[in-house]
């Protein structure tokens, strides 16, 4: 999986309810409407801006706090084709995968806003066009390879019946 | 070579050893959703056309986090659930009866046994010796619908606790200290096991205060041995057949070890809007710092113990006119409890306002959403912007007696002035 997108530079430490606030919690069960609210309590603007095929770039811990998959949801319904941090909380990266939204890990202190980022998945190499960098991260395990290629966990488990963890 | 709890628990649930790193396809005793995440994870269970449950009496349901609902959207996701497990045969928790993990560990977790929920805090089953971590709903119902799921065998960071707690210095103040020396991603994708000598002084509510906190420095889970303060807690409870003892074999491969020594702590608060942004309480950052809201309870410290340690320096005082005091009991049972103890009228005459069961203001949802400018001193695990409804709100943490003692000077105060 290749593709391109213009970066939104968040920093350290975003966490769920930076994402999906609190006091947005009568909307999860409508996601488009919760959807206009993403990030908002890091980036009031961010919802109101942002394109589809757009990366969204953090920090350190990316994703902190609550188990809500509605977090990573938003952020894949707001048109965002990847996200690229430092480090991703571990129930976030997880659901991340679940719904089919590539999440990379690496040294992102040089992405600056707005740059265009190509990222090639299978080659695990991430390319900053507007600042001439290459920067290589680490690539998924199998399981989530699988599950991601196959366009999330449901249709993961829809097409093979069960977990299909390899050989 | 020997294994560490998390190697052990998960072995029994994949049928053949497993070590550190390995990924595994595991058996799990219990789904946990609640009403946050469980919409969506019935829609994800029903968009896999599984049509059964593989268990139903193992997949719990808890309407916590907007209890009682404060609107109709919520109401309405509450009749989604309810109806999900009338026809399913899931069992449901109902409003009032108090937050997921408080329930789980009265009536359900046992010692080895593997616990997935929608809910970041399932980490708190640790306390129990079980593998218990938090998912997102889609996980969640894949192992409703398998019985089963995936796990990366996590790397363990040994804790070893060792000396005595001073006066004043309790289980919160521990896993504070702990967050704030590992940082919120200092554990992350590892598993933390606690052990050494001061383990035998912990209680079981001081266990789950420190267990619910694990995810704080990032870790999947956080485990305590199951041992005689395990046994009796289960046998209080009318559970003691659900015993076994696990322990950690003494040639168990650690990642890391991190010690602390309980007789040198002091009381800590996390600062806003970090879980590791903490400081004694005696730091200038901290000390005197004016509170509009003070909240003892959560599924952190709404326990008996909590309550009575804060009632300790409550009784017979009074909050500050200038300062909100809500009290929160984890579940029914423990609201029970306080009536008998007689620590509900040392509350309710101190001026307190006793909220509901369940999670209450800690989700940003209902009962307590913070003004512009306010600030909240609470027991819960997280202090996050927005968090209690509010970004232009601060959440500082600290222990119940740190919120006692605060609550009657208006400002964040050293509870071992009042001991």
């Amino acid at each position: 999986m290749k593709f391109e997108g213009r970066a939104w530079v968040f920093g350290d430490g975003i966490s769920t309810d930076h994402i999906t606030p609190g006091r947005y919690f009568h909307l999860r069960s409508d996601l488009k409407e919760l959807a206009k609210h993403v990030l908002e309590d890091a980036r009031a603007d961010f919802a109101s801006k942002v394109r589809p095929g757009d990366i969204v770039v953090g920090g350190r811990n990316f994703g902190q706090g609550s188990s809500r998959e509605h977090a990573p949801t938003v952020i894949k319904l707001a048109g965002v084709q990847a996200i690229v941090a430092k480090s991703v909380a571990r129930i976030f990266f997880r659901n991340c995968i679940n719904i089919g939204l590539p999440v990379i890990m690496c040294d992102t202190s040089d992405i600056q806003e707005g740059d265009i980022l190509s990222i090639d998945l299978k080659e695990g190499v991430l390319g900053d066009k507007t600042q001439g960098l290459r920067l290589v991260f680490p690539l998924l395990p199998d399981i989530m390879t699988r599950i991601l290629s196959d366009g999330g966990l449901v249709n993961h488990v829809k097409k093979h019946g069960d977990f299909n963890l390899g050989a | 070579m020997g294994k560490t709890l998390v190697e052990k628990i998960l072995s029994l649930h994949e049928g053949k050893d497993v070590r550190a790193g390995e990924f595994i396809l595991a058996r799990v005793d219990w789904t946990l959703m609640q009403d946050g995440t469980g919409p969506l994870a019935v829609r994800q269970f029903e968009a896999l056309g599984k049509g059964k449950l593989a268990d139903p009496s193992h997949c719990l349901v808890f309407l916590d986090h907007a209890s009682p609902s404060p609107r109709r959207e919520l109401s309405n996701d509450h009749i989604f659930l309810r109806e999900f497990c009338k026809n399913q045969g899931a069992v449901l928790h109902e409003v009032g009866e108090g937050v997921c993990h408080q329930i789980t560990a009265e009536r359900y977790l046992s010692p080895g046994q593997v616990l997935i929920g929608a809910d970041s805090h399932t980490c708190t089953g640790g306390a129990f010796c079980a593998f218990s971590t938090g998912m997102g709903s889609t996980d969640i119902a894949v192992a409703m619908a398998l019985g089963k799921t995936w796990f990366m065998v996590p790397a363990t960071v040994r804790v070893i606790l060792n000396g005595r707690l001073p006066e004043g210095v309790t289980a919160k103040d521990v896993i504070l200290y702990l967050i704030g020396e590992l940082g919120a991603d200092g554990a992350t994708y590892q598993a933390l096991e606690f052990g050494g000598e001061a383990l035998e002084t912990l209680d079981m509510e001081s266990r789950l205060t420190i267990s619910n906190m694990a995810v704080e420095a990032g870790a999947k889970c956080g485990l305590f041995p199951s041992d005689e303060v395990t046994y009796q807690y289960l046998d209080k409870l009318g559970r003691g057949d659900a015993y076994t003892p696990f322990s950690p074999d003494p040639d168990a491969r650690y990642v890391r070890e991190v010690t602390i020594n309980f007789s040198a702590l002091t009381p800590r608060v996390a600062c806003p809007h970090t879980v590791d942004n903490v400081f004694e309480v005696t730091h200038e950052k901290v000390l005197g710092t004016p509170i509009q809201q003070v909240v003892i309870g959560t599924c952190t410290n709404g326990r008996l113990s909590d309550f009575t340690q804060a009632a300790r320096i409550l009784k017979g005082r009074h909050r500050h006119p200038d300062t909100r005091l809500l009290i929160v009991p984890s579940s029914r049972r423990v609201h029970e409890d306080l009536m008998t103890d007689g620590v509900l009228k040392v509350f309710i005459e101190a001026g307190a306002t006793l909220v509901t069961p369940g999670c209450g203001p800690c989700v940003g949802v209902h009962a307590g959403a913070l003004g512009d400018g306010e600030r909240c001193l609470s027991t819960q695990n997280r202090n996050f912007k927005g968090r209690m409804g509010n970004p232009e709100g601060e959440i500082y943490l600290s222990s119940p007696l740190t919120a006692a003692a605060s609550a009657i000077e208006g400002k964040i105060a050293d509870p071992r002035a009042y001991l």
